[in-house]
C-alpha cells in the first residue's frame, strides 16, 4: 500500500505547482463525490453489518405484527423441540419448555432489546451534551460540580450503580431506562465538554458574539453541528455497551421481568435447561453477540469516514490500487 | 508529591461520602426489610420486635448517624440474612474477587501487549486485520452467553472441566478466568495497537533500528515502554469495568466472590451487607486511581503533579 499517497500528504510531497495544485483540487473534488453509501460498500464487515440491522428492525416493526401471539401460545407437543422443519416453519429455531416458538419470541424479544438500548442512549445522549456544553460554554463552579458528578459516577462500575438503584427502586422499563442512561452520560459529557472547550476559542464563534449572538444561539448554530458528528460516532458503540448492560441486568434477573421477553432473560431462563435444549440460551445470546459486534463495526467505519486521514482507505478501490 | 496524594484523598473521600449518604437513603425510600425477611403471617408484634432488634423504627436520620458511627468505628452493621457482621462476611468474599481479577488483569495486559504490537508492526497486512476483527468480537461478546455456552462445550459435552465450584484446583479456574478475560481483552488490543502504531513511527525508533537492534528489543522494550500511559489507563478502567463481569461471572460459576454476596445480599434485600460491599468495592476503586496516577509518574518523568 505505500505507493497510496494520502490526500492530506501529496501537497508535502509534490512540488507547489499550479499543476499540482490543480490536480489536487481536481482529486479532492472528484473523491468528495462519492456517496455515504459507496463508501459503506467498499467496507464489507460494516456492510453486513448495517443488512443486520435492517433485518432486525423488519424483525422489530412487522414481527409484532403477525407474530406477538405466537410468541406466547402454548404448544405442549412441541416442548423443547429442537431446531429444525419437525414441528413447522416457526418452531425452525426450536422451542421452549411450554412449547413456545423461539423464533417469534426472539423477534418479540428484539423489540424491548432494542426499544431499552435505543431509549437509554438517546437519553444519555441528550442530557449528557446538554450538561457537556454547560461545563464547557459556561465553566466556573457549576462547570466544575458538573464535571465532579460525572467523576463519581464514572468511576463506579456500571453494572454495580444500576444494581444499586434497581434495588432501591423497582425493576421497572422505565427505571432500567433511567439507570441505563444515567451510567453511559459522563462519556457524552466529557466528549462534548472536551469539544466544546476548543470550539469556543476559534474566530467564527467570536464574531457571532461580536455581532450579539447569545449563547443559546452560539451553541446550537455553532458549536452542536461541529460535535454533532464526534457524538454520532460514540452513540454506535455506546449502543452496544448498553445492550450488553441491560442484557447482563436481564440476566441476573433484576432486569426486565418476565412475561415480558429481552434477549438476556431468554439466556437466563434457557440456562435452567442448558442440558436438555441447549438451544434457548444459545440463540438468544448469538442474536446478542451479532447486534453488539455489527454496532461496532459500523461505529469503526463511521470513525474512518469521519477522520479525514483515514478517509481516503476507502475512498480509494481496490482496482485504483493496483495499477 | 505528598500534596498530590491528600488531594486525590480528599477527592475520594467526597465521593464516598456522596455514595454512602445516597445509598442509605435511597435504600430506606423502598421497601421494609422487616415484611420481606419474616414469614407472610407474621403478626404486627413480631415485626415490631424485629424492626426495634434492627433499629429500623426509629426516625431515618437518626438511623444514618449512628450508622455513619458506627461505619467510622469498622461496624457495618449485622446482615439481616445470616445475623453475621456485614463487613467480615464481605472481607471474607474479597480475597477470591481480587484472585479472580488479578490474576485476569494480568493476563490480558501480558496478552494484549504482545497480541497488540505485532498487529501494529505492520498496520493493514492480514495479521493486523485478523487481530483487529478479533478484538472487536472479543469486546462485543455478552459474557454471560460465553460462560453458558462454554460450560455448554468443555463441562457438559466433553466433560474436561466442573460446571461449576470453587477450590484450589485449578480446573475450576480456567473457565472462569477465561470469560472474564474476553473484554478488556478486546478493548485493550486496540488501544495497545493504537498506542504503538504512534510510538513506532518516531524518530527514536528509527534511530534504535540505525544502532542495529534487534526488531524484538525494539518493539518489546523500547517502543512498548513508551506506548504504555494510554495503555495504562485504559487498563485502570477495564478493571473497574471488571467488577461488572465478576458479578456475573461468580454467580454463573458459583464463586463464593464480592460479586455473587452482592447479588444475593440485592435479592434478599440485606441492607447491611449491601452498603457494606459497596463501600469496601469503592474504596478499592478509589486506591486503585490513586495508585494508577503514582503509575503515571514512575512511567514519565515528564509528569509531575503538582
Amino acid at each position: 500500500m505505500s505507493h497510496l499517497i494520502p490526500v492530506s500528504d501529496t501537497a508535502e510531497v509534490q512540488p507547489a505547482g499550479a499543476v499540482a495544485a490543480a490536480e489536487l483540487q481536481e482529486s479532492v473534488r472528484v473523491r468528495r463525490h462519492l456517496p455515504w453509501w459507496r463508501l459503506l460498500l467498499r467496507d464489507k464487515f460494516a456492510t453486513a453489518s448495517v443488512v443486520w440491522f435492517v433485518i432486525l428492525l423488519a424483525f422489530v416493526f412487522l414481527g409484532p405484527l403477525f407474530l406477538s401471539d405466537k410468541a406466547t401460545a402454548v404448544n405442549l407437543a412441541a416442548r423443547n423441540a429442537p431446531p429444525g422443519f419437525s414441528h413447522g416453519f416457526l418452531n425452525i429455531l426450536g422451542a421452549d419448555p411450554l412449547g413456545r416458538p423461539l423464533l417469534p419470541r426472539l423477534m418479540v424479544g428484539a423489540r424491548n432489546t432494542l426499544a431499552i438500548a435505543f431509549s437509554s442512549v438517546i437519553c444519555a445522549l441528550v442530557l449528557g451534551s446538554f450538561l457537556g456544553m454547560i461545563a464547557g460554554y459556561v465553566g466556573g463552579i457549576i462547570g466544575n460540580l458538573i464535571m465532579r458528578l460525572a467523576d463519581v459516577i464514572s468511576s463506579f462500575p456500571s453494572l454495580l450503580l444500576a444494581l444499586i438503584v434497581l434495588y432501591i427502586l423497582e425493576p421497572h422499563v422505565m427505571n432500567l431506562v433511567l439507570v441505563l442512561a444515567i451510567t453511559r452520560t459522563s462519556i457524552y459529557l466529557r466528549v462534548t465538554r472536551a469539544e466544546v472547550l476548543e470550539i469556543r476559542e476559534r474566530a467564527f464563534v467570536d464574531a457571532s458574539r461580536a455581532l450579539g449572538g447569545g449563547a443559546p444561539h452560539i451553541l446550537r448554530r455553532h458549536i452542536a453541528p461541529l460535535v454533532a458528528p464526534t457524538l454520532g460516532t460514540i452513540v454506535t458503540v455506546d449502543f452496544a455497551a448498553v445492550m450488553l448492560a441491560e442484557s447482563a441486568l436481564s440476566f441476573l434477573g433484576i432486569g426486565i421481568q418476565p412475561p415480558e421477553i429481552t434477549w438476556g432473560l431468554m439466556v437466563a431462563q434457557g440456562r435452567n435447561y442448558l442440558t436438555q435444549a441447549w438451544w434457548l440460551a444459545f440463540v438468544p445470546g448469538a442474536a446478542i453477540m451479532l447486534t453488539t459486534l455489527s454496532a461496532n463495526l459500523i461505529s469503526s467505519w463511521l470513525r474512518i469516514i469521519n477522520d479525514p486521514a483515514q478517509r481516503w482507505r476507502l475512498e480509494i478501490s481496490r482496482k485504483e490500487a493496483k495499477p | 508529591m505528598l500534596r498530590y496524594i491528600g488531594k486525590r484523598a480528599l477527592q475520594s473521600a467526597v465521593g464516598l461520602s456522596v455514595l454512602i449518604i445516597a445509598v442509605f437513603f435511597l435504600a430506606r425510600l423502598t421497601g421494609d426489610p422487616a415484611k420481606l425477611l419474616l414469614p407472610i403471617n407474621a403478626d404486627q408484634a413480631l415485626i415490631d420486635e424485629f424492626r426495634a432488634r434492627e433499629g429500623l423504627d426509629r426516625p431515618v436520620i437518626e438511623q444514618f448517624g449512628v450508622y455513619v458511627w458506627n461505619v467510622m468505628h469498622g461496624d457495618f452493621g449485622t446482615s439481616l440474612r445470616r445475623h453475621r457482621p456485614a463487613l467480615d462476611m464481605v472481607l471474607e468474599a474479597y480475597p477470591v474477587t481480587l484472585q479472580l481479577a488479578f490474576t485476569a488483569m494480568a493476563l490480558v495486559l501480558v496478552s494484549a501487549s504482545l497480541v497488540g504490537s505485532v498487529a501494529a508492526y505492520r498496520p493493514g497486512s492480514a495479521v493486523d486485520r485478523t487481530v483487529t476483527v478479533s478484538s472487536l468480537i472479543s469486546a462485543s461478546v455478552p459474557d454471560f452467553w460465553v460462560a453458558i455456552s462454554a460450560i455448554l462445550l468443555f463441562a457438559v459435552t466433553l466433560q474436561w472441566l466442573p460446571t461449576s465450584g470453587y477450590g484450589s484446583d485449578i480446573r475450576f479456574w480456567l473457565l472462569p478466568l477465561g470469560v472474564l478475560v474476553l473484554r478488556p481483552f478486546g478493548m485493550l488490543v486496540q488501544v495497545v495497537r493504537a498506542s504503538m502504531i504512534a510510538t513506532l513511527s518516531s524518530a527514536f525508533v528509527r534511530t534504535a533500528r540505525i544502532k542495529g537492534m534487534s526488531e524484538g528489543r525494539i518493539i518489546y522494550v523500547h517502543a512498548l515502554r513508551n506506548a504504555l500511559l494510554p495503555i495504562i489507563t485504559v487498563a485502570a478502567d477495564q478493571t473497574v469495568g471488571m467488577i461488572n463481569g465478576l458479578v456475573i461471572i461468580e454467580t454463573i460459576f458459583g464463586f463464593p466472590g464480592i460479586g455473587k454476596l452482592m447479588i444475593d445480599a440485592v435479592m434478599a434485600r440485606d441492607f447491611p451487607v449491601v452498603q457494606a460491599s459497596i463501600l469496601v468495592t469503592a474504596i478499592a476503586i478509589f486506591t486503585l486511581f490513586i495508585l494508577v496516577d503514582l503509575a503515571y509518574v514512575a512511567l514519565d518523568p515528564r509528569i509531575r503533579h503538582r
